[in-house]
């Protein structure tokens, strides 16, 4: 088959360039594979991550022609011959070496939401759970933390500053997995809005856009959230009326 | 210490790993009282469990009712040809239940039955629907689970972080394990009271493999060459299903969900071979014609299970014998249909990540076509050699739970048997690990030579500025596992073994750095990486070699049955004096209440 021409971005938080790198091409590759063969053969000391080469782990995300996406999941079929096949770090994380960024910012974001409180259980010792209770939630678990929708949110990708109140679209989909989670007893609204920077969220979508597990992050998390939050705050009734499942919760005290 | 080492950590418990069976110690552990720290190569939440897909075994009896904690156990002993830990089997279907309950009440989702309890599906061996599971992304949840429940209660996580060498005190305990972080190649060391390793598999180095880069063996090699035993390495499972094409993804995973769910393997002659290999010791339990096989998923009281949930090794076996018998797919494997047998909605539903992986992989529609499929190596049922109850291996201070012990599963592991696997005996580690170093009234003391000795060895790649590409090695590494230590051995083969990792065993010697950066130098961490591997390479091969008979997942040619004798023994791996040996030990024979439950089998 004919030749890749396939540019990486090489460096460190010293500074770093886009190296040319030209390789056979072989079929029913991924981009990761071509990654892997590269530093196989021409560049051993090149850092990458990965683990599940399935789409399953989170841990390859990258700019592919200025695309945020898993380089496990992207097929080298899908480029026009020819075309020079460029892979950059995500931009919105600190750059450790190569590919690899310093995502510490996503797990110290995690660290703060407060944990399931869960109900008591039934009388013959089960709690009691329908598929249709869970669906959402499910949904919303499917998340495999790549971070890629992290990486897209102008709020944190345009604002450096930003990064110490404002969670970004995973932690809300932590957050309203919580929220709507049939055993949790806790209530986080105010946290939320107040330390975690959910009304910075201007709805633009484009971490629903590049989510590859399709977890619908806006429509289904970030928007009922903000209802909430505005439900709680101005017009109890408002959220009594709304179809959304609700226990009574107690508050979380708003801590760091 | 030495210029090296700026970083130390003290801890009560130490455990590397933070799979399943490691973020469950550390639960545990925490839960008593300890300081923790949790170590692993990877980013947090990212660990193998992640990948996992059917489910989690465990005799709830949500489904079938007769189901209990015995027939979990027969199922079990059964399949790893009864050469497990009887022990640990007992104790693993006892316990399973509470701990997914457990799960739950920390917040998984698991699928439900119409009745809202957790929902159970139908797995190979396993005699009735057992697997609690999420669609097919079972893994996922677990990990999620756990790391959130971790992640609540002050466990200290160090991840990215490699531990290349655990060291010990004068009396023999270890004390220390000396690490190094990736992104930065600075070394740290940590100092604890207990240690426990739940470090996973070894599948990395096979050729073809559903494992990832992790499962380079490291917790097998590092509590070796502590001088703790390991037992049972000859026994490595190949999974029947692996993707076959393209060849960048061959050996991934394809859940056995798919046969659960009424998917059936074909030869390329449209027949469902399994039925001509259907063994002695599960035919009265086996359907023999595809009308009773069928009429099973609907009624399980009054017919027999299909030959395709038969348990692994046989399966893999039978798949590799209508490939070399010429009666294969395209690309050398066979054909896993559930296209015709199931409606696409249900596919989609119960087999989601199947459906969007061969889409997205290989634009196979499974909804529509069969796939194609092969074995592939999966599971290493050998490992650190055990207490049943207390998960403490033969090292003072050293403890070992999940993929990286052995004893629980015998010479073969049902599927859904190593997530209930993790958190059973991951529970049991954190819990004896704990009590151990809260019962200590000493502080521990690291040898400071040794450290410096560990940090050199460590270094050692970077003096090799014109050493070889540690990719090379590799791949040499892989291929000689996989052509010569693959599904089926023989002693002309495993002595070539032999030959081959001696030559090895220089070749990982002169691996190098390739440049000076320590940085999140891949080359460097590959390098390392290879002394665990040959190091385990060569304890299956030995292993290998002495057992001359056929059992779960060690198929010789040359003895292909089954031979009563070697029935009643473990091999036990060790090293002394720098000498790998292998040494029979006699099976731990089970109570008379135990035998009972078996006494009407097929031998
Ligand atoms: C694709 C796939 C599907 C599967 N599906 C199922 C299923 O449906 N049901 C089932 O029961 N089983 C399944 N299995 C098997 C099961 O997933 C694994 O056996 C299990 O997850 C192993 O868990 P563990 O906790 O022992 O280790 P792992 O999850 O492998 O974690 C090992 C940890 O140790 C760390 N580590 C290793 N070496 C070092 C070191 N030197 N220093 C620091 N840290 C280190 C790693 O970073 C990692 O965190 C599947 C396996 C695969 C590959
Ligand atoms: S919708 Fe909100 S969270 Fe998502 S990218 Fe836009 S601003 Fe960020
Ligand atoms: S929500 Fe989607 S894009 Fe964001 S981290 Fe999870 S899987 Fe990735
Ligand atoms: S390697 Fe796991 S998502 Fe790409």
């Amino acid at each position: 088959m004919a030749d890749l021409n396939v540019k990486l971005w090489r460096g460190d938080d010293n500074g770093g360039e886009l190296v040319d790198y030209t390789i056979e091409a072989q079929e029913g590759e991924v981009v990761l594979d071509v990654v892997h063969r590269i530093q196989a053969t021409q560049a051993p000391d090149l850092a990458v991550r990965w683990n599940c080469k399935a789409g399953k782990c989170g841990s390859c995300s990258a700019e592919i022609n200025g695309k945020p996406s898993l380089m496990c999941m992207t097929r080298t079929s899908v480029f026009e011959p020819g075309e020079t096949i460029t892979i950059t770090p995500m931009k919105t994380f600190p750059i450790i070496r190569d590919l690899v960024t310093d995502v510490s910012f996503n797990f110290k974001m995690l660290k703060k939401v407060p944990a399931l409180k869960p109900k008591a259980r039934e009388a013959d010792g089960t709690y009691r759970m329908f598929q249709e209770d869970i669906e959402r939630g499910q949904e919303f678990r499917k998340c495999i933390e790549c971070f890629l929708c992290q990486n897209v949110c102008h709020v944190i990708r345009d604002h450096e500053e930003n990064k110490t109140n404002y969670a970004g679209p995973r932690l809300f989909i932590r957050y309203a997995d919580l929220e709507m989670h049939p055993l949790d007893t806790n209530d986080r609204l105010s946290l939320l809005q107040d330390k975690m920077g959910l009304g910075m969220c201007n709805i633009t979508k484009c971490c629903t856009e590049v989510c590859p597990e399709h977890i619908h992050i806006t429509d289904n998390a970030i928007i009922p959230l903000k209802e909430r939050v505005v439900g709680d705050r101005y017009d109890p009734l408002v959220w009594l009326g709304k179809k959304i499942f609700r226990k009574s919760k107690t508050k979380v005290a708003v801590t760091e | 210490m030495t210029d090296e080492l700026n970083e130390i950590h003290s801890h009560d418990v130490v455990i590397i790993g933070a799979g399943g069976a490691g973020l469950r110690a550390a639960i545990e552990a925490r839960s008593l009282g300890a300081s923790v720290a949790v170590v692993c190569k990877s980013l947090f939440g990212k660990a193998h469990t992640v990948m996992a897909e059917g489910g989690m075994a465990a005799a709830m009896g949500n489904v079938w009712k007769e189901d209990n904690w015995r027939v979990h156990f027969r199922d079990t002993m059964r399949g790893g040809k009864m050469l497990n830990n009887y022990r640990m089997a007992e104790l693993h279907a006892k316990e399973a239940p509470d701990r997914v309950y457990e799960l739950e009440e920390w917040g998984a989702l698991f699928d439900r039955t119409k009745d809202g309890l957790i929902l159970q599906r139908d797995f190979g061996g396993h005699k009735y629907a057992r697997l609690a599971h999420v669609g097919d992304r079972t893994g996922l949840e677990l990990i999620r689970t756990l790391q959130q429940k971790a992640t609540s209660m002050d466990i200290d996580v160090y991840m990215e972080c490699k531990i290349v060498k655990l060291l010990k005190d004068s009396s023999g305990a270890v004390v220390g394990a000396l690490g190094f972080w990736r992104n930065s190649g600075e070394f740290v060391l940590f100092k604890g009271k207990s240690f426990i390793l739940a470090s996973g598999g070894i599948g990395k180095s096979w050729k073809f493999t559903s494992n990832s880069w992790e499962s380079t063996g490291d917790g097998h090699a590092l509590a070796v060459t502590a001088g703790a035993d390991l037992i049972d390495m000859e026994f490595v499972q190949f999974h029947p299903t692996g993707m076959v094409w393209p060849l960048s993804v061959r050996g991934l995973l394809v859940t056995e969900g798919v046969r659960g769910d009424g998917g059936v393997l074909r030869n390329s002659l449209d027949k469902r071979f399994m039925f001509n290999y259907i063994p002695e010791m599960f035919a009265a339990e086996t359907a023999d014609t595809e009308e009773e096989g069928d009429r099973w998923y609907e009624d399980k009281s009054n017919n027999r299970r299909p030959p395709e949930l038969l348990p692994r090794d046989e399966v893999a076996r039978s798949i590799n014998s209508e490939v070399k018998a010429g009666r294969g797919s395209p690309h050398g494997g066979v054909f896993l249909d559930i296209a015709s047998r199931r409606s696409p909605e249900y596919i989609k539903r119960r087999l989601p990540s199947m459906y969007h992986q061969f889409k997205a992989l290989a634009d196979v529609d499974i909804t529509a076509t069969a796939m194609e499929v092969g074995p592939t190596c999966h599971y290493v049922m050998g490992g650190v050699r055990v207490d049943a109850d207390t998960a403490a291996s033969t090292v003072d201070g050293l403890f070992a739970a999940g993929e990286v012990a052995g004893g629980m599963h015998g010479s073969n592991r049902l599927g859904g048997n190593s997530l209930s696997d993790l958190v059973v005996f991951g529970k049991r580690a954190g819990e004896f690990a704990a009590k151990r170093a809260l019962g200590m009234t000493k502080d521990v003391e690291v040898d400071q030579a040794e450290v410096r000795l560990a940090v050199e060895e460590a270094l050692a790649p970077f003096n090799r500025s014109q050493g070889d590409n540690p990719f090379k090695v590799q791949q040499e590494i892989q291929e000689t596992m996989q052509n010569l230590v693959g599904i089926i051995r023989n002693q002309q083969e495993l002595e070539q073994a032999h030959s081959e990792i001696e030559r090895l065993k220089e070749r990982v010697k002169q691996a190098g750095a390739s440049t000076t950066s320590r940085r999140f130098n891949s080359a460097w961490h590959t390098a390392l990486d290879l002394v665990s591997m040959i190091t385990v390479s060569e304890a299956v091969a030995k292993a290998a070699l002495l057992r001359k008979e056929s059992r779960g997942g060690h198929t010789r040619e040359d003895f292909p049955k089954a031979d009563p004798e070697f029935g009643k023994i473990n091999h036990v791996v060790r090293i002394t004096n720098g000498e790998m040996s292998v040494k029979p030990e006699p099976l731990p024979q089970m109570t008379p209440e135990l035998a009972e439950i078996f006494k009407d089998d097929v031998k």
